[in-house]
């Protein structure tokens, strides 16, 4: 979606403001949201590309007034009434007010090392080849879904180059609205300052993006 | 449970009802038997002490004076970093980038704030705002300034924007001054953010 979570480019946001010996986490509840985001993956009610959409899928003005963890939150709150797990009126009341819905586990203390280690790889077996190899010109589709996709609007429709072909990986745009992971080929795109940025871009700057085929067409 | 102290000053009240948000959703997902909240203490504890930049830094130390090590975690990253133990969440598909002489790599999320975990632990919030998103992939020099950071005009800015699952740690160049130190001596010279792009090594004679 076309929202305020595709950053690259907007102009107005001033200063990046490093922080000397920034903490972990700057409240306490912040850890709490983090956590808790982390522990409800375990019951396997939604994947990473949902969670991603539930994050940037809200009003601009809104996504931009927002902590990063208060939109953290608002995710989990939005995925766990959206599946049932969680009603308005138990927030509201602050506890449980109707029997669970089943899940088929949960995220026990001694399991989270392991789960940790595992974590999520995305790359899927295949016996497809990719259509482009490293060198080849591409340009990037100029795409608006209304729904998650990875493809940021300041590559579209611009020209660039292969430079890797990753693997053949989970599409998001697919698995954010359920339809599967629907593996494609990924590749890392190269793209050049000025053909970005135009003639005042800076000459000694390359950008690259992942880019899964069915957002690349040849050039 | 322990008492956390809410130090923000911007959005105080906002905090507090963050504060009483949490906990209620906590509460709830208790009570239903969705989580169980020694491992939400753990998963803190996980991110707080143990994953952090520290082992991206030995990454980096062993590439410095392994060169076996350095070409192989520049041809299969995933891998000679897991070697050493790093790997899994935000972490499964890892590449290492090779800063040269001539070339200065630099890692964004202009998306969200994908960033490798496994090797460098949580970002930072300037990594995750706005500022450093929008800015990086446009007029990286300038975010570079904003770090107190400045490369010669033909450097060349490589920029990695993360929008796929590869999570990427740049690999800066050693410092000179710091000749037949030992690895773990050396991984004190690498911060978080030279393995960002938005800074360089400690300079040997500051650490003596």
């Amino acid at each position: 979606m076309n929202g305020a979570q595709d950053m690259g480019g907007v102009h107005g946001f001033g200063p990046v403001e490093p922080e000397p010996n920034e903490p972990v986490f700057h409240a306490g509840w912040e850890k709490r949201a983090f956590a808790l985001t982390l522990a409800m993956a375990m019951p396997g009610q939604w994947n990473i590309d949902m969670s991603r959409f539930a994050r940037e899928n809200r009003d601009p003005g809104e996504y931009l007034s927002m902590s990063y963890y208060q939109i953290w939150f608002a995710a989990l709150e939005t995925m766990l009434k959206e599946r049932d797990l969680v009603s308005d009126d138990e927030t509201v009341a602050g506890h449980a007010l109707r029997e669970p819905k089943p899940v088929a586990r949960i995220l026990s203390p001694g399991a989270v090392a392991q789960v940790l280690y595992r974590g999520g790889p995305t790359e899927r077996e295949t016996n497809t080849t990719p259509a482009f190899k490293p060198g080849d010109h591409v340009r990037a589709k100029n795409i608006n879904p209304r729904t998650h996709t990875r493809l940021p609007r300041y590559v579209r429709g611009h020209a660039g180059t292969i430079e890797r072909v990753i693997g053949f990986h989970v599409f998001p745009d697919s698995n954010a609205q359920g339809a599967g992971e629907n593996p494609q080929w990924l590749y890392t795109v190269c793209f050049d300052g000025r053909e970005l940025w135009g003639a005042d871009g800076d000459p000694t700057l390359t950008v690259s993006v992942d880019a899964w085929e069915p957002y690349l067409v040849p050039a | 449970m322990t008492h956390d102290h809410d130090h923000h000053h911007d959005h105080g009240s906002e905090l507090s009802e963050m504060q009483l948000r949490t906990r209620a959703l906590e509460t709830i997902l208790l009570e239903k038997g969705y989580i169980e909240p020694a491992a939400i203490d753990v998963l803190i504890e996980t991110y707080e002490k143990k994953i952090g930049p520290r082992n991206g830094a030995q990454v980096v130390a062993k590439a410095w004076v392994d060169p076996q090590f350095r070409q192989w975690l520049f041809e299969d990253g995933t891998a000679a970093i897991g070697s050493l133990g790093f790997g899994g969440r935000s972490g499964n598909h890892l590449v290492a980038l090779e800063n040269t002489p001539s070339v200065h790599n630099m890692v964004v999320c202009t998306l969200c704030s994908c960033y490798p975990w496994a090797v460098l632990g949580l970002p930072p919030l300037w990594y995750k705002s706005a500022p450093y998103r929008s800015r990086t992939v446009a007029d990286p020099r300038s975010v570079l300034a904003d770090f107190g950071v400045s490369l010669p005009k033909d450097t060349e800015i490589r920029v990695w924007d993360s929008t796929a699952e590869l999570r990427y740690l740049v690999v800066p160049l050693r410092p000179a001054g710091a000749e037949g130190w030992s690895e773990e001596k050396l991984a004190e010279l690498v911060t978080r953010d030279s393995m960002i792009g938005t800074g360089l090594p400690k300079n040997p004679e500051d650490l003596a």
